[in-house]
């Protein structure tokens, strides 16, 4: 049975990838071991868990590493499938999912890091290509609860770490999410009345603090 | 299992490594699709219509529902048609991990230093960019030993999902070869790959599909003298 071996999540508080991994644990009320990783000095569990990228976050259940936080969401759903269905039953319901979640990762967060890391006038590619994708994923959310329906799940777990990192992308990009994206907004607020949700997401404003460290000690100002 | 006719339909390009991919999970599954061959330099109404996020191939439409991004593209096959043919990911849920893990490596790390060798405009740049395509292949040489427990292929005795994600991309690295003279699945850096790809590349659910090195040639030296 899934439950009697030993489950570690090897994680860093501020990583949205991380925030993702979180969720799906506790939609499926399992428990596990959190152990935060300094990404300046990475433990020997974490290089020999995920030698070929050194990152987290990673899952390691009974001593096997499942790396890359999409790869995990879909294990953690498929581990314990007697409960909390994170991915719809139906195989085109599951396409459109899988299509979302690498939607986001392609065009927001890997577009946000570009706004905080770059300089300003290196972004505007960035900008644009995250304005967009913010405003696609409005309209493939329309008028309903979560991305999934009724029901909260993949896509929206893909997604929701963006409300802890908005506040950072918006101030380093120069625009107002809720002007951008007023339904993802309102979205992101019914998800943290989740306990999933809200239990795994970190202060916005502690994000921002980090990252303007960051910014600073690697001089990118 | 044969589909109705216009119930499965593929819109692609025979060049395409991403297209291959669904055609041979569609192949492997049995299952008759009626292939929409994209004109060169054009993208027509129903692909625009069917992939607005993208606007690129593949695109598998199943009762006009459309289904983008070929591995997304391959698991859904390997789901709907569940009861045909082998299976294409594995059912267990950590060989599943490890299979998906290795597909988002072979994209998103190992094709980008290929593609990097073929556009490089110097030496150094080529060369730092076949340095990490074989290191890649080293990778994926020792996944292959793992996932495949002694059999032809990273599904096993058939093939699996990262069979489909890594194969697909042969014969562009032959034209690759061809035009810089570098060997990228040498037998003796990766002896078990370099076996694998003939595997691959004979087995009956992909050789029809395969397009030919040489006309992928004249495609490739077509796009240089642009």
């Amino acid at each position: 049975m899934a439950e009697t071996k030993e489950l570690v999540l090897l994680n860093c508080w501020v990583s949205p990838y991380g925030m993702r991994c979180r969720i799906a644990l506790a939609e499926k009320r399992v428990e596990y071991e959190h152990k935060e990783e300094n990404v300046m000095e990475k433990s020997p569990l974490l290089l020999q868990s995920n030698p070929v990228h050194k990152k987290i976050p990673v899952l390691v259940h009974g001593g096997k590493p499942v790396c890359e936080s999409l790869v995990i969401v879909q294990y953690v759903d498929e581990a314990w499938p007697d409960r909390a269905p994170l991915l719809p039953v139906d195989a085109y319901g599951r396409a459109q999912a899988r299509f979302w979640a690498d939607f986001v990762d392609k065009k927001i967060f890997e577009c946000g890091t570009k706004l905080w890391k770059l300089k300003k006038e290196a972004q505007g590619e960035a900008k644009k290509e995250f304005t967009e994708g913010l405003k696609l994923l409005e309209d493939e959310l329309g008028e309903k609860k979560y991305f999934g329906g009724d029901a909260f799940g993949f896509v929206d777990i893909a997604l929701v770490p963006l409300m802890a990192w908005f506040r950072t992308y918006e101030s380093f990009g120069s625009f107002s999410a809720e002007t951008e994206a007023p339904k993802l907004v309102a979205w992101g607020k019914r998800c943290m009345e989740r306990e999933s949700v809200a239990m795994s997401l970190p202060d916005p404003a502690k994000v921002y603090e980090l990252v303007c460290y960051i910014r600073k000690a690697f001089g990118l100002e | 299992m044969a589909a109705a006719a216009g119930e499965v339909r593929l819109i692609g390009a025979w060049p395409s490594p991403f297209v291959l991919r669904p055609r041979v999970a569609l192949n492997l599954k049995g299952v008759e699709y009626e292939f929409l061959q994209e004109k060169f330099g054009e993208k027509s109404e129903l692909l625009l219509r069917s992939n607005p996020v993208y606007k690129k191939i593949p695109v598998l439409l199943h009762h006009d529902k459309p289904v983008c991004e070929s591995m997304i593209i391959v698991e859904y096959v390997d789901g709907v048609w569940a009861n045909s043919g082998q299976a294409i990911l594995p059912a267990d849920p950590y060989e599943r991990a490890l299979h998906r893990f290795w597909s988002v490596y072979i994209d998103d790390k190992w094709f980008p230093s290929i593609f990097g060798i073929g556009k490089a405009e110097t030496e150094e740049a080529k060369a730092e960019s076949a340095e990490q395509a074989w290191a890649g292949l080293k990778l994926l040489e020792e996944a292959f030993e793992k996932l495949s427990k002694g059999k032809a292929f990273f599904g096993g005795d058939t093939i699996g999902y990262v069979d489909i994600a890594l194969g697909a991309y042969l014969r562009w690295a032959n034209v690759i070869e061809q035009m810089t003279g570098l060997k990228l699945f040498d037998e003796e850096k990766t002896p078990l790959l370099a076996v694998w790809a003939e595997s691959f590349c004979a087995h009956e659910a992909v050789k029809e599909v395969m397009p030919e090195t040489e006309k992928l040639l004249e495609i490739a030296k077509m796009r240089q003298e642009k």
